[in-house]
């Protein structure tokens, strides 16, 4: 029995692995490697220049400004993000009170309206929600234009007081209809009787969803929290189609970064100093976040 | 560097030995631990060509093999590509044994990148479009062909000329580093004010010569309901080219020749600081559309194609990329930047005039000489006057749109490029240290146009800029003379 099993064992695991170390694992030890040298990208010769590009970043003010907005987008995309799915999903799954435990009316439809910006990919986002923050003929503008509210009308995009604050408004739109249907299937398997026995004792709407719910779904926050976490250390590829940075920099994000000293100025040693930075910083996000939402399992019996 | 080696058993696959987790994770933790190693995937290999190279005789000065294979690469932007592939039965014609590889794609970067670091580039690269590869790099990096020899080579149509005798004056120095031509830009391009010649012929207004006319005239449209101005607001450096080209008319051709060449405070020249000044009025004024800095290129200019701006800033290629959206009968038109006063340096009729549409030959091409052929094929009558049939644009080569019938847009620059003459001007900062445009002065220029800093900081800013990239050792730094 034994004498077979290693063979076959890694004839699966093998292959695989070796794809893995191929374009994952590869990739990554060679931008290590790229972010000790000076190379340009064009020829094969290239300077090993130790932490002269670390050195260099570390006084970047461009990075700087960039890791700032990461670091805003951090803090603030997980909190609306993750208030506003649970709201959302806590409306469509436990909303409707008077005893019963089940959605508000109409909760199947909502969930498809939620979930939709999760179809489309984020290249379509962006393009769609540069249009409505068209300063002329936009939605946005449109409509508060027609409710008489032209006092709020922006220049959106082209303004650095407001720019960051609406590629931060899409990001929360494009991902709250995922972890409303994360969190709502979460609070499915909840049992009802808890939810019960909740209403026979009077709890409020809110006790309910801040004692009940939400300890009982605290997994999937935490999932959530490290996901999005994750994702506002990124924003690169919607930044780059709304607004590529600008204007004045007020956009920019460490991703951004990364592509423009790369690819716009062929400084290929520099950029994978900056990937190089991204990864530890991710990683050490990850493992902050994982060790700070740690809480004891609460187990259904 | 070829080691791709070492890397794990994916390369002797399947490995029979039993395989342990911790034996497992030494691997991987020696292939993490030894990237040098691995260094060769990205950044490996160049070996030195073969280049072909055929006899030399008066119907073939460059030499070239006539059975030499040769491979061309479009960027396949607002041009297209069959403009290429009638270049390319040209070629065909004169070496008939030669096969053509065509290709075109429109991320000339991605795509060619690995292909310089291989050592194995294409002969012909047409290097444009937002993907292109940053030619103060290629050139720094010594990866582009010297075109002299093309330049003095005998042109294969104009009887008695050389090719560089054929072209416009200041087509050759675009592409000039260091006082060697590595780049080829084919497409004459014309930089001014763009208006609907319809739109000024119902109002009864003129085209302003001066400033003063420019600026009651923005008054008088702004009386009419319709902005005065309107800019590519997400692209703001579309306006640092008014402010420049107005700076250049008043203090003369110094001025671009000292931000080309990074002199200290150039951008705070006193010409620059007139310049600022007189643009800051249109902004002072509110005489740019509202919303503008929110629009992207293409937003902002179908606000102008649908009346709702009189002006625009843009280079000769915005009637080609407007036409789908261009009302009938709009009939826009371009014009040169007004005068300050009296006193300018350089007539209000000069304009920037300058060649785009950049052409290279790398110093690798394994048919180098073929290349350098394709480029004399581009560059013979022949081939200019069906470039510009084929798209409507103006080309290096001096003469080739006579006789044609141009769209109007095209027409005007035509005209205004003759009312030119040698009065025109040009910089070329932009593509020395392309950040410092694409980038930096942008920024500026985003901040100025919408308002939120006066023409003091605007400059300040540029500079900073300048003082930036002069700082910075990365950037091979080039100087011009004229």
């Amino acid at each position: 029995m034994r004498h077979g099993k290693y063979p076959l064992l890694a004839a699966f695991l093998l292959p695989a692995l070796g794809v893995y170390a191929t374009f994952v694992i590869s990739p990554y030890a060679q931008a290590f490697f790229i972010a000790m040298t000076d190379w340009q990208g064009l020829t094969s010769k290239f300077n090993m220049i130790g932490f002269n590009n670390f050195r260099y970043l570390l006084k970047d003010s461009y990075l700087w400004n960039a890791l700032w907005h990461n670091i805003l987008l951090m803090l603030l995309l997980p909190v609306l993000t993750i208030a506003l799915g649970l709201f959302l999903a806590s409306m469509l799954n436990v909303g409707n009170g008077k005893g019963r435990v089940r959605g508000v009316r109409g909760s199947a439809f909502y969930k498809v309206i939620f979930f939709a910006p999760q179809v489309l990919s984020v290249a379509i986002i962006g393009v769609l929600w540069k249009e409505i923050y068209n300063p002329r003929s936009g939605l946005l503008n449109g409509g508060l234009r027609a409710i008489g509210l032209d006092g709020l009308a922006k220049t959106w995009l082209g303004d650095p007081d407001y720019a960051f604050w609406a590629v931060l408004a899409v990001m929360v739109w494009a991902n709250a209809g995922f972890y409303v249907v994360l969190f709502g299937a979460a609070m499915q398997s909840i049992p009802r009787d808890i939810y019960e026995a909740a209403a026979l004792d009077g709890t409020s709407r809110w006790t309910t969803l801040w004692r009940i719910t939400l300890p009982l779904v605290w997994d999937s926050v935490q999932v959530a929290w490290v996901y999005l976490a994750i994702l506002a250390l990124d924003g690169f590829a919607l930044v780059q189609v709304m607004t590529r940075g600008g204007p004045n920099f007020s956009t920019d994000v460490v991703g951004q970064r990364m592509y423009d000293v790369a690819f716009g100025e062929f400084k290929f040693g520099q950029g994978s100093a900056i990937g190089v930075i991204m990864f530890f910083l991710t990683l050490s996000i990850t493992v902050v976040a994982l060790r700070l939402t740690r809480r004891e399992r609460i187990e259904f019996s | 560097m070829s080691a791709h080696g070492s890397l794990i058993p994916a390369h002797h696959p399947p490995n029979p030995q039993p395989l342990s987790r911790r034996a497992l994770l030494g691997t991987a933790a020696a292939a993490v631990a030894a990237p040098a190693l691995l260094a060769g995937c990205a950044v490996g290999g160049d070996g030195t060509p073969d280049q072909a190279e055929g006899q030399k005789n008066a119907k073939n000065p460059l030499g070239v093999a006539e059975d030499a294979p040769l491979e061309v690469v479009i960027f396949n932007g607002g041009f297209g590509e069959d403009y290429a592939k009638a270049h390319e039965v040209m070629y065909k014609e004169n070496f008939p044994k030669a096969t053509i590889n065509h290709s075109a794609v429109t991320e000339i970067g991605k795509t060619l990148q690995p292909r310089f670091i291989d050592g194995t580039p294409p002969d012909v690269i047409n290097n444009s479009g937002a993907g292109q590869i940053d030619p103060g790099t290629l050139v720094a990096q010594g990866q582009l062909a010297d075109l002299t020899d093309l330049l003095n080579a005998p042109s294969l149509d104009v009887a008695g000329k050389t090719v560089r005798q054929t072209l416009l004056p200041g087509a050759v120095e675009t592409g000039s580093f260091d006082g060697k031509v590595f780049i080829l830009n084919y497409a004459y391009t014309v930089y001014g004010i763009w208006y609907s010649t319809k739109l000024f012929n119902e109002k009864g207004w003129q085209y302003p010569k001066t400033w003063d006319e420019h600026i009651a005239l923005c008054k008088t449209i702004k009386a009419a309901g319709i902005a005065p101005w309107t800019y590519q607001g997400l692209h703001p450096r579309y306006m640092s080219w008014p402010v420049i080209s107005t700076a250049i008319k008043f203090a003369g051709p110094q001025v671009a020749l000292d931000i080309d060449n990074l002199q200290p405070n150039a951008w705070k020249s006193e010409g620059m600081r007139m310049a600022a000044d007189a643009w800051y009025q249109i902004v002072r004024d509110k005489y740019i559309l509202e919303g503008s800095p929110g629009l992207d290129h293409k937003q902002s200019q179908t606000e102008w194609c649908n009346g709702k701006a009189a002006f625009i800033s843009c280079g000769s290629w915005l009637e080609n990329e407007q036409k789908a959206v261009t009302p009938a009968g709009f009939n826009m038109a371009v014009a040169p930047t007004p005068s300050l006063g009296k006193g300018d340096k350089l007539p209000f009729e000069a304009v920037r005039g300058t060649a785009g549409e950049p052409f290279v030959v790398p110093a690798k091409a394994k048919n180098l000489r073929g290349g350098m052929e394709y480029l004399r094929t581009m560059l013979s009558m022949k081939g200019a006057k069906d470039f510009t049939g084929k798209v409507s644009s103006l080309t290096i080569v001096a003469g080739s749109a006579d006789g044609a019938t141009l769209p109007f847009g095209l027409d005007s620059c035509v005209k205004v490029l003759k009312a030119s003459g040698d009065k025109g001007f040009n910089w070329v900062y932009s593509t020395y240290y392309r950040k410092l445009e694409r980038n930096l002065v942008d920024a500026a220029c985003g901040e100025f146009f919408s308002g939120r800093i006066g023409p003091a900081e605007f400059l300040d800013k540029c500079q900073r800029g300048a003082d930036e990239i002069a700082a910075d050792p990365a950037f091979k730094k080039y100087k011009r003379t004229a």
